[in-house]
């Protein structure tokens, strides 16, 4: 066949790739902008090279009066909830997977449903009783609040235990032979051959832990553990009239940025993670 | 599908999943019971007497037109939401399959937003709609549209629709193009060479390939567009103006945490989780897939 441009297929992809990146460039050109130009309406599309470091000085201050911690402190707080979020999801869904795939112990199955039954809980629909809870566990305000009560994953149990049911017996025989433990034979085979369901299931988690919004805005109302998202939508409520425009476009940018490097930088096991773990 | 070579012993075992099935209980079921407990009873104005009160909590929701609002709002978002998320996926997938010049350049180029999170992308939608500032909303002023979706409901429906679609498009991209790339190939040929030509191959020999895809996309979908699109509206209309953008999530979020209605909300919980249930139950049913984090 000779090969011809496609260029039905180009219009297409390329009005696609402008509908997500024309947004994107626009808070990217707005954030180098004079905050009063763009208060007229001179809203433009062409970034002022000079004016980059903009990024910086919203890095490192507080974007705004109606802020209490600079930026980079809620950065960093998006960055720690998403990593123990993802770790610690991978590390409790690996270990009650193996417990249910390896071993045959009383209330096996009960174990496996409690945690199924988690499928069915979303935060959206037990939003006051799970604030009484953490109330109750005094874990408002507390890091650990923001973290520990998501770190369940029924998707990533199941996961794992499928990965797990096809390991041949003969693997496990061979390990059995060399004397290896229940332990040993986690640490040194399973773990190994279940490296890129681990990296897939790690993308898709750290997004799902920086994106977080309902939980944080529910048990974390102390400036000092407020997360970028949080940071950002507060910015836009308190009003337009506090707060330069150029500057929320710059900390916009700022929280758009690691988790597309993430998703960008592990694509092939982003796509093979949704695609497997069918979230 | 069960192992036959298994370890034995129950302590490690019983270790093992204690972490994971101690956070379930402590932090999804025990609140779970709890809202269901809350919903069948009542308490004083005080917070001293709680009574049963059976199902008036839900009754009392049903006769309110505020809920039922929310009711019918919510099914008309999800709708459109997932229309036009599922539209645009299927369409850049179906011509990212094409062998065309720079196609992994465009694959990387429509999968990230994937990882902006709905509340921030509905921050973008503001700076482009924002009716004196945005991009697009002072063009649209100028050419004489009214718009201000702070004060008009039915242009705030429009761009939650737009803002909650816009971040789940990429999720439907991946999968649309793994499902037509898991079409043979000879399948494609023979219809061909059998002359089904464009847009009729497409319909009668792709789109029924891709069934299984579809539907499991559509309740995934529902799934998004009814809770994790909390933050979508939040960012960009708090529900209003007025109820316009006032979803059933939403709304259990203002009666609950703001308004402080602990029977009201605990009832609508109760009906959110049977929504999730019905979802699932629909899933497993025609598809034994699974859904949500």
């Amino acid at each position: 066949m000779r090969p011809r441009t496609d260029w039905l297929a180009h219009c297409v992809l390329g009005l696609g790739v402008l509908l997500f990146a024309l947004p994107v460039w626009l808070i990217f050109a707005g954030a180098t902008q004079d905050a009063g130009a763009i208060n007229r309406g001179d809203l433009s599309l062409l970034p002022r090279l000079s004016h980059l470091g903009v990024f910086w000085s919203v890095l490192r201050g507080r974007a705004s009066d109606s802020l209490t911690v600079p930026v980079w402190h809620m950065l960093m707080i998006s960055a720690g909830m998403a990593l123990v979020i993802a770790v610690g999801k991978i590390v409790i869904s690996l270990l009650s997977a193996y417990a249910v795939a390896f071993f045959r112990f009383r209330f096996r199955m009960l174990a496996f449903w409690t945690i199924f039954l988690t499928l069915m809980l979303p935060v959206e629909v037990r939003i006051i009783p799970t604030y009484a809870v953490m109330a109750d566990f005094d874990m408002i305000n507390s890091f650990a609040g923001l973290t520990v009560p998501l770190l369940a994953s029924a998707t990533a149990t199941l996961l794992f235990r499928q990965v797990f049911l096809a390991v041949p017996d003969e693997l496990i025989e061979a390990a059995r032979m060399d004397g290896a433990g229940p332990i040993r034979f986690l640490v040194d085979i399973l773990i190994p051959v279940s490296a890129a369901n681990i990296a897939a299931l790690f993308v898709i988690l750290f997004i799902y832990g920086w994106n977080q919004y309902l939980w944080p805005l529910l048990v974390a109302t102390d400036p000092r553990l407020d997360t970028i998202v949080i940071g950002i939508v507060q910015l836009i409520d308190t009003g337009f009239t506090l707060t330069p425009w150029n500057t929320m476009m710059a900390m916009s940018v700022l929280a758009i940025l690691p988790p597309v490097v993430v998703v960008v930088a592990m694509q092939r096991w982003f796509v093979k993670g949704l695609t497997e773990v069918e979230k | 599908m069960e192992r036959r070579t298994i370890f034995g012993g129950w302590l490690l075992p019983a270790a093992l999943v204690l972490p994971q099935v101690a956070v379930t209980v402590v932090f999804f079921l025990l609140p779970a019971a709890e809202a269901i407990y809350s919903s069948v009873t009542a308490t004083d104005a005080f917070g001293l007497h709680i009574r049963f009160v059976a199902a008036a909590n839900f009754a009392a929701l049903f006769a309110d037109k505020g809920y039922l609002g929310a009711l019918g709002r919510t099914a008309v978002f999800c709708a459109l939401v997932t229309a036009l998320s599922l539209v645009l996926g299927l369409l850049l997938a179906v011509f990212a399959d094409r062998e065309i010049r720079g196609r992994t350049l465009y694959r990387t180029l429509l999968i990230w937003p994937y990882a902006v999170a709905p509340a921030v992308a509905a921050v973008l939608w503001v700076f482009m709609m924002h009716p004196e500032v945005g991009l697009i909303g002072r063009l649209l002023n100028r050419a004489g549209i009214d718009w201000d979706y702070t004060l008009n409901g039915a242009q705030a429906m429009a761009l939650v629709v737009v803002a909650g679609a816009w971040t789940q498009v990429s999720y439907n991209f991946v999968f649309f193009l793994a499902g037509l790339q898991s079409i043979p190939r000879a399948v494609i040929e023979a219809a061909r060479i059998d002359g089904a030509r464009g847009f009729r191959r497409f319909r009668t020999i792709v789109l029924p390939l891709l069934m299984p895809t579809t539907l499991f996309l559509l309740i995934v979908n529902l799934v998004y567009a009814a809770f994790e699109t909390f933050g979508t509206i939040m960012a960009l209309t708090r529900g209003g103006p007025g109820q316009a953008t006032e979803t059933m999530v939403v709304k259990v979020y203002r009666d609950g945490v703001i308004n402080l209605d602990l029977s009201g909300s605990s009832a609508q919980s109760v009906i959110l989780m049977l929504l999730v249930v019905g979802l699932a139950a629909l899933q497993f049913r025609f598809l034994g897939r699974r859904t949500l984090a």
